[in-house]
């Protein structure tokens, strides 16, 4: 499986991650080799084989829904890169595009 | 012996008999970090002020006769893992600056049996890795000889346990993070079942496979550490009810009719002669004390683990990465608009090998390819689980290496992407499965250091801390430490 430049470029895309000149080179290659290098996996026999997800057989967790208390708002901002009156300061999601 | 070297059943001993403080054995500690740490570079964060009040705290808890078989051992916990109040980088620039508001579940359980924390220890990038070279910050040296690798993930916490900067570490394995860098430097290393332990507070990477553990000089260390680490957490909703018991009990130097089967795909090509004569031997070991060896034994689907492994891994690290956005904590890179932002913030925090990580595990997931790669692999793991199952029906547990290979020269495997993943082949199929796995020092091939991996059934920890017990009252390579030297 050989990606070209423009698959790399739109998968990097996809995940929001820009990528130096350099890495899309690189990228392109060795992602390239490492996909040929998993065709193996097309050799293997699947059919009525079930997919494992999780490898223990847990099903869905529940808890009880009741209040508790959360960590205090200054410390959960006290990360953030751009705070203002006590919220996370984004940038406009619907401006210009 | 140094008080730096000792184990934790050792310091114990002299706590309780206060021989020794937990005060001294702490500056101990800090005195030999001060001296080698410029020589192996295990740490990202040292917490000498913080461990010493701890360490004095400690002390009141003993003279009171309050104390657990932890409490005022120092330790050093895996940069993945929260801390409150001390920095969590995951050894990356995204999340250089990232001071945790909570403890992971482990942190606070040891903290409250009493530990003293010295430091938080280096790692591949988000534990993306097999020798700490994809850390952001520094590549952590092997103290056996300064210029190979010491392995990775957890490459720091398996250092600073191999070279007293600590008496015991945590590590997380999601492919063989704990194993790998335990038998490159040395150490007992465990991953626990799949569910065993907690990972809430642990930077996640990819949330089927990874598990915490410990790292520890010998094997009963590793058993009293994870009686105070296993055990279902309501945070954790992947922790399993299963009774925890008291590990220290399986520690029998008694393997009569225990069955054994070596499964001939661990013994690969490619493989070291060093490392297969080291491993052979330590089975002729086994089977001196009483097991019974099976070499007839074929695990044929372990050819298709690192494949499937290097699908499922970074597809989920992908989704869980995603929250890396520049906005809630962590690097934030300045751009025209949210957008432009994001990508800049994701490509400027994120190192090389996490970002090909989540090209790859973009690309698996992605329209027209998802049935092709990732739930093939997902099948192609259930096919390697149920081998294991059915090797589980004849065998109490099976041995293997735990890397074909002694640790390599830094920089070998750096620019080759295919073959640093091929130094978790060994140890992956256990994460794919899901089962517990142990490694312990083996021997040394040309004066570098081999492990020998035991493997069982979920929840069958006691099986392995029993073999590994007898092998280690029957060999004393648990017991060498390396003679630290410029290389």
């Amino acid at each position: 499986m050989k990606l070209s430049r423009e698959e790399v470029l739109n998968i990097a895309a996809l995940c929001r991650m820009s990528l130096s000149e350099d890495e899309l080179e690189r990228f392109q290659g060795q992602i390239s080799d490492i996909l040929e290098n998993f065709e193996i996996l097309q050799q293997v026999d699947t059919t009525d084989v079930p997919p494992t997800a999780y490898p223990t057989p847990l099903q869905n967790v529940w808890r009880k829904d009741e209040a508790r208390p959360s960590l205090p708002k200054e410390d959960i901002l006290a990360n953030a890169p751009r705070q203002e009156e006590g919220c996370f300061r984004v940038h406009a999601v619907l401006e210009g595009n | 012996m140094k008080l730096h070297d000792l184990t934790i059943h050792e310091a114990r001993r002299l706590l309780k008999g206060r021989e020794v403080s937990s005060v001294e054995l702490t500056r101990a500690v800090l005195e030999r970090i001060s001296d080698i740490e410029d020589k192996v570079h295990a740490f990202v964060t040292i917490t000498a002020e913080r461990a010493l009040k701890r360490a004095a705290l400690s002390d009141k808890r003993i003279a009171g006769g309050d104390c657990t078989p932890l409490t005022g051992v120092p330790a050093l916990i895996k940069d993945n893992m929260c801390t409150r109040g001390v920095a969590t980088t995951c050894s990356s620039r995204m999340l250089q600056n990232f001071i945790a508001p909570y403890d992971a579940t482990v942190v606070e359980r040891l903290e409250s049996a009493g530990m003293v924390m010295v430091g938080k220890s280096n790692m591949d990038e988000f534990a993306m890795g097999s020798s700490t070279e994809h850390s952001a910050f520094f590549t952590t040296r092997n103290p056996w000889d300064l210029g190979r690798v010491p392995g990775g993930s957890s490459g720091g916490s398996a250092v600073g346990v191999a070279a007293g900067e600590a008496i015991y570490a945590l590590g997380s394995d999601t492919g063989g993070s704990i194993r790998q860098p335990a038998s490159f430097c040395s150490v007992v290393g465990l991953k626990p079942t799949y569910g065993r332990v907690s990972r809430y507070g642990l930077v996640a990477f990819a949330s089927s496979l990874d598990q915490i553990g410990p790292l520890t000089r010998d094997v009963t260390d590793a058993a009293l550490v994870m009686n105070a680490i296993a055990g279902r957490d309501p945070a954790d909703s992947t922790s399993v009810d299963h009774s925890v018991p008291d590990y220290t009990q399986s520690l029998v130097p008694d393997i009569k009719g225990i069955r054994l089967g070596i499964p001939r795909e661990y013994f690969v090509e490619g493989m070291q002669p060093g490392v297969s004569d080291a491993i052979r031997a330590a089975i002729s070991t086994l089977e001196g004390l009483g097991a019974e060896v099976d070499w007839d034994l074929s695990l044929p689907s372990t050819r298709y683990a690192l494949a499937a492994y290097y699908i499922i891994a970074p597809s989920e690290a992908m989704a869980n990465l995603a929250r890396y956005d520049g906005v809630k904590y962590g690097y934030s890179h300045a751009g025209e608009n949210m957008w432009d932002a994001m990508e800049k913030t994701r490509g400027h925090g994120f190192g090389p090998e996490v970002k090909r990580r989540i090209i790859l595990g973009t690309y698996a997931l992605s329209a027209g390819y998802y049935d092709a790669y990732y739930l093939k692999a997902q099948r192609v793991r259930t096919l390697i689980r149920r081998e294991f199952e059915q090797a589980f029906q004849r065998y109490d547990a099976l041995i293997t290496p735990t890397s074909p290979t002694v640790p390599f020269r830094i920089g070998e495997r750096v620019d080759d992407p295919l073959q640093m993943y091929l130094s978790d082949v060994c140890t992956l199929p256990v994460n794919i499965a899901g089962i517990p796995g142990l490694s312990i020092p083996a021997g040394f091939a040309d004066g570098l250091p081999v492990g020998m991996q035991i493997l069982g059934k979920p929840f069958s920890e006691e099986v392995l801390l029993r073999i590994g017990y007898a092998y280690e009252q029957a060999t004393d390579w648990h017991t060498r430490r390396p003679d630290i030297q410029e290389g």
